[in-house]
């Protein structure tokens, strides 16, 4: 690496290319203000680059279009500002006290003392303990479609999900699309956590979804060759209900976990909230957390979906462009009101729940 | 497997491209993660875990786990989940924590 030592200046500097961290670019972008979005992936667009499913929500947050698209879309809005600029294939490195941030460009390091800095990290698959965990064919269900959506190739033959949230449900139904057969998914609630619209498409073709079972063990030597599940009672496996299923893949739906780490090293104060995935960073209502000119967005906020992500992301993004003296306060206003009205319908749902308690656990006035 | 038929999705393949995995020949698309022509040609053990040697894979496929470390043209601990495949590329096993590269390669 060759080393930059006077840090670059930056108004805004945005720390992920997913869905709340080219949303913050998007609602800050018409503001006089030079943005920097640095991602460590090959193409911005983060986790939708392989969501073949049509979101949900309402008209206004893109519903009916599939995922995939919607990066697309976002991406092309900001092309059209000069004054916003993209890295691909590059990682922060950190995110210090005094507000420095450090970038690695494909083996250039750069330093940057941006006005604002927007964190939309995302977030990363939990695992799961148990015996042959470790063994070639136990994937996270993210790998398994980046691996089908993204490049083309088939992760297995006959695959075992664990997990039956909108994840497993979801990436279950690609599989088949894919042309890969699902042996079952299990859940180890006594009821799956997805929609029921893909619950159902998953029983359409065939596909037992088993709750109250886990997974007991991988089996093979050398790569998975098959799985062996229980069903329980309390968490308790009943004796005399193993069952091996055969299978050269286990998928692993289980959650995610807030990446949080650029947070805390900043020195952000978290909490750990249960609801949100784990450890999240206290935050205003605008992701504002605790170190003045630091925002959080999305998933690394705590784990929920896209369309709130994107609604997260301009919020973020809109605060910062005013926080820097750009954006107008009439217009900042009503934009405020529209994006938080946004934001309450979306989580207004039985299935936003957790969140809504979640959310009371960090927010700060 | 390569998908040919998806209901939704169409794939973009770069040109077709000879590497080696521990010496042998095989063939993948340029540009493609190598992780992903590896596994298109049913190879499943990526490395061996340090102390116990046993088989690993990969696991998240975004460059975030570290399951799927490999030797890739010499350079040791290379993330094959996020590193596209060029011609003639020299991929190896990984049997241990690598060492630093010092002048004229991998030691």
């Amino acid at each position: 690496m060759e080393p930059v030592h006077r840090p670059q200046p930056v108004d805004l500097l945005i720390v992920g290319g997913g869905p709340a961290g080219l949303c913050a670019a998007v609602e800050a972008a018409p503001f006089d203000l030079k943005i920097l979005v640095v991602d460590d992936g090959p193409a911005p667009g983060g986790q939708l680059v392989k969501q073949t499913h049509k979101f949900f929500g309402s008209k206004l947050q893109l519903a009916g279009t599939r995922g995939l698209r919607i990066g697309e879309m976002l991406y092309q809005e900001l092309a059209e500002y000069p004054n916003v600029v993209l890295w691909n294939d590059s990682r922060v490195l950190g995110i210090y006290p005094d507000g420095v941030v450090t970038v690695d460009r494909a083996g250039t390091y750069h330093k940057f003392e941006p006005g604002k800095t927007v964190i939309a990290t995302g977030a990363a698959e939990k695992f799961l303990a148990f015996p042959g965990n470790d063994l070639p064919g136990v994937y996270g269900a993210g790998a398994v479609q980046t691996l089908m959506n993204v490049h083309g190739v088939l992760p297995a033959e006959r695959l075992l999900m664990v997990g039956a949230g909108n994840i497993g449900l979801i990436v279950s139904y690609q599989l088949i699309q894919a042309g890969c057969e699902v042996a079952a998914v299990v859940e180890g609630l006594p009821t799956y956590g997805g929609y029921q619209v893909h619950a159902s498409k998953l029983r359409r073709a065939g596909v037992p979804i088993l709750v109250n079972h886990t997974i007991k063990r991988a089996m093979g030597e050398e790569r998975v060759t098959g799985a062996e599940i229980v069903k329980h009672k309390d968490w308790v496996p009943i004796p005399g209900t193993e069952r091996e299923i055969a299978c050269d893949a286990i998928c692993l739906a289980v959650g995610l976990s807030p990446q949080n780490t650029l947070a805390r090293m900043a020195g952000a104060e978290h909490a750990y909230v249960g609801e949100l995935g784990g450890w999240v960073p206290k935050r205003k209502k605008t992701g504002e957390t605790t170190v003045q000119g630091l925002y959080v967005a999305g998933d690394c906020a705590g784990v929920e979906e896209a369309t709130s992500a994107m609604i997260e992301g301009r919020i973020a993004g809109m605060d910062a462009a005013r926080g820097l003296g750009k954006m107008p306060l009439t217009e900042y206003t009503a934009r405020m009101v529209d994006l938080e009205r946004q934001l309450v319908e979306l989580r207004s749902g039985p299935i936003s729940k957790h969140i809504r308690a979640g959310l009371e656990d960090v927010l700060f006035l | 497997m390569r998908i040919t038929n998806h209901p939704i999705l169409q794939f973009k393949l770069g040109r077709r491209v000879r590497f080696t995995l521990d010496g042998e020949e095989i063939w993948g698309y340029e540009g493609e993660p190598i992780s992903a022509a590896l596994h298109d040609s049913g190879v499943r053990i990526l490395r061996y875990s340090i102390k116990e040697k046993r088989p690993r894979g990969f696991f998240c496929a975004i460059g975030n786990c570290s399951s799927c470390l490999m030797v890739v043209d010499g350079v040791p601990n290379t993330r094959v989940c996020v590193t596209p495949l060029r011609e003639g590329m020299a991929v190896r096993r990984q049997h241990d924590k690598g060492h630093l590269l010092v002048e004229g390669g991998a030691r």
